[in-house]
């Protein structure tokens, strides 16, 4: 309970304070996570809507799989995207380890099925209600396709930020391929993991508070988003 | 420029369609011709929503033939429109919904404009143009619904109990919908289980029993003199719900 | 044809429909290693070096002095080394000197100096139930603490520290492997984790003390034993070697390792200190 309190206190003042490095390391961490989401929507979103909407064999093994990838542990991936970049790997000559780049390939394919599958049941289920309507006046199913996800657009928001979520989260992923680096790659769940490590356990809970903080401000954004738009459109 | 061809009349050929092991069209053979409104009559279960859906190509039979006097061809105009139950509209204004549909048929810019105006302004829907589609009532929808079809210029207009769902009064302002369309020169293929609706306007009824058509005959005689046992007990009320 | 443009606008609305700024931050993050002006090394090396502040404490003068950026990526021994043979480092700066000394008879590792040394000590509960208290023989601990049963955390992560307490086993006369049981605890883990595991078991545990010094979490446990030369830990420096690497930056790495062992970085080594006592003796004169 002590510890606890003494988490709160910390917060506090590292946020009262606006201590450079704690600003420092928040906007890495939303920089790195924000930008997976970015990336990944932009490949998942059509990727979700495709496998809804389109029939062919193997479509339920298919739905399966992108499912299951839901759970990808992020230490796995971070090891095999540290594998990947790592200059006996494939892609060494790159330069990316142990960079903020390297940290949002991994979060990006981290968070890339999550929203691929929750799209992919969104359109799933907009589709039953949409699709006889829209091949009726002449759409073309890759035409329908786009004209219902952006008509459900704000249901897939939610996808989205569930995105965001594991990506602000996980810490295995960003460890393995940042090396949590002193002022280029430590963001908030690193620099938690290191205090923790160093038995500065309430610095630690304190940055987790803010950490937290910050994924409810989103969420409630969004939810404010959403609603406004429920009562708009209908 | 040639005028385009007709896609009248329509033939059915032997046409069956069934799903989860029943057979819910049954060896259907007919021509649909321009011109006289046509009602498919039938109590629930007859399979009547699924013939117009073989019919406007939302599916395929598993056997038979269907065939369209002109082609349709994927990317072109649709000449044939279908309203449903219950209507589908898109998160847009109620213009915007009409828009997306002229969009779709090749229409563009201001002309695109012009002609959703004109086809809301038909239906009495003008004022609700900027509406968001979605808030509107069920017969405002609906109205909106047969705008949307209208605007495309069908040469046959599908409706499947287009009334089924709305009150007294906005099902008399869908049918009087319905009666300007079929003015403007549009083929109506309605299906319905409202006798009193097949009654005020129907030219032409086909009456499906269990997937079969039992019996076709213009709608006085087919309401004075029915020619088969199931379409009599269907008038008087006395058909089980199959 | 108007609906492919259709299309076309309605995906770059979708796009579009993201704020703008959030669209900029890939471009912006991605750019970064493009900006590699900046003149940086990556320096492999272990998480006792990392947690006990020393880092934080002289690299910012190394740059200062030579503008030279440090990026180290804190590890265990075992791994910091695996890392460089990858080469995914350009310095090596770790305390085993057998694996580091394999290191370099590999070929993976030149220029290897001395750096400085830290002592172990033994750390455990005060109600002490092994009677270790006071002891100057970390052999003599060892063996009370096995004979005892008494809860023992070990990194068991192939870190220095790791190797270190295997040595003391082995040369205790202890099969550790055959002797362990429930008593004796392998985290896998840094020696921070480690700690916290300890203190909450309130279990025996080795470390070095510079870790210890600015340990946090202490719990019920003290120093128990120190002061046997046996616990001596020292660290060495290497250059991961370009001719396995091409990409290594010779001349920026030289650079820190000079200064490492120059009266000037070993001055600096000497100069941190946490609640006065220093952590780190410098050594480079020696080797």
């Amino acid at each position: 309970m002590e510890t606890i309190l003494d988490a709160l206190g910390d917060a506090g003042r590292l946020v009262a304070g606006l201590d450079p490095k704690l600003v420092e390391i928040v906007a890495l961490s939303l920089r790195v996570s924000l930008s997976a989401v970015v990336l990944a929507t932009a490949l998942a979103l059509p990727l979700g809507a495709a496998i809804a909407v389109a029939k062919f064999r193997g479509r339920q093994a298919v739905i399966v799989i992108l499912n299951a990838l839901m759970g990808l542990p992020p230490v796995v991936v971070g090891l095999l995207v540290y594998l990947l970049l790592s200059r006996a790997g494939p892609l060494g000559a790159m330069g990316l380890l142990f960079t903020p780049t390297a940290m949002v390939i991994a979060q990006t394919i981290l968070i890339l099925p999550i929203i691929a599958a929750l799209t992919r049941q969104a359109v799933d289920d907009a589709w039953r209600e949409y699709q006889e309507q829209l091949r009726s006046l002449g759409a073309g199913e890759g035409s329908a396709a786009l004209t219902l996800v952006w008509d459900i657009r704000f249901s897939l928001l939610t996808a989205v930020l569930a995105g965001f979520g594991r990506a602000a989260a996980e810490v295995g992923a960003v460890m393995i391929v940042g090396g949590n680096i002193d002022g280029v790659t430590r963001v908030m769940t690193t620099a938690i993991a290191l205090e923790t490590s160093k038995g500065d356990l309430p610095l630690a809970l304190g940055l987790g508070v803010i950490l937290v903080t910050l994924v409810l401000a989103l969420n409630a954004a969004a939810y404010t988003l959403k609603e406004a738009a429920q009562r708009r459109y209908g | 420029m040639r005028a385009p061809t007709s896609i009248l009349p329509l033939r059915l050929d032997e046409v069956s369609f069934a799903a989860g092991g029943r057979t819910i069209v049954d060896r259907v053979s007919l021509v649909l011709e321009a011109g006289p409104r046509t009602i498919i009559l039938g109590p629930n279960g007859a399979g009547k929503s699924v013939l117009m859906r073989l019919c406007h190509g939302l599916l395929a039979p598993t056997s038979g033939r269907i065939e369209w006097a002109a082609a349709e061809r994927p990317g072109e105009r649709r000449r044939q429109a279908m309203v449903f139950q219950r209507p589908v509209m898109l998160r847009r204004s109620a213009i915007a919904n009409v828009e997306y549909a002229l969009g779709l048929a090749g229409v563009a810019g201001r002309e695109r404009e012009r002609q959703a105006e004109a086809a809301l302004e038909s239906v009495g829907l003008a004022h609700l143009a900027d509406r968001s589609a979605r808030v509107l009532s069920g017969g405002e929808q609906q109205r909106l619904a047969l705008a949307r079809a209208w605007a495309l210029r069908p040469e046959v207009l599908f409706l499947d109990e287009p009334t089924a769902s709305l009150d007294p009064g906005a099902s008399a302002e869908v049918e009087r919908i319905i009666e300007a369309i079929r003015a403007a020169g549009t083929k109506i293929v309605m299906c319905t289980h409202n006798l009193g609706q097949a009654r005020r306007l129907g030219d032409e009824i086909l009456f499906l029993h269990q997937g079969r058509v039992v019996e076709r005959a213009p709608a006085a005689r087919f309401f004075t003199l029915p020619a088969t046992a199931e379409a009599g007990a269907f008038i008087q009320g006395e058909l089980p719900w199959t | 044809m108007d609906l492919r443009r259709r299309i076309v606008l309605a995906t770059a609305r979708a796009v579009l429909s993201l704020p703008l700024a959030v669209l900029s931050l890939p471009l912006a993050v991605l750019s970064l290693p493009l900006a590699g002006q900046e003149r940086f090394i990556t320096v492999a090396s272990t998480t006792s070096t990392e947690q006990s502040g020393l880092f934080g404490h002289i690299l910012p003068i190394f740059e200062q002095q030579t503008g030279i950026k440090v990026r180290v990526v804190a590890l265990g021994t075992g791994q910091a080394l695996d890392m460089a043979r990858r080469g995914d480092a350009d310095v090596v700066f770790v305390h085993d000197p057998a694996a580091e000394k394999k290191f370099v008879d590999e070929g993976f590792g030149i220029a290897h100096r001395q750096v400085m040394y830290n002592d172990f000590v033994v750390v455990g509960p005060k109600t002490d139930p092994a009677k270790v208290a006071g002891g100057k023989d970390v052999l003599e601990a060892l063996k009370k603490i096995e004979a005892a049963k008494a809860p023992f955390v070990s990194r068991g992560d192939k870190s220095g520290t790791h190797a270190a307490e295997l040595r003391y086993w082995k040369s205790a006369g202890i099969d550790i492997d055959a002797k362990k049981g429930p008593w004796y605890r392998e985290t896998g883990s840094g020696m921070g984790p480690a700690l916290n595991t300890a203190s909450s078991m309130n279990a025996y545990i080795l470390t070095d003390r510079g870790t210890w010094l600015s340990f946090k979490n202490r719990g019920d446990l003290a120093i128990l034993v120190e002061g046997d030369q046996k616990l001596f830990n020292q660290y060495g420096i290497m250059l991961v070697n370009p001719t396995k690497h091409a990409h290594v930056k010779r001349d920026l790495g030289e650079a820190f390792v000079r200064w490492i062992v120059s009266p000037a970085g070993q001055g600096t080594i000497a100069g941190y200190k946490v609640g006065g006592e220093q952590l780190f003796f410098p050594n480079a004169a020696g080797g």
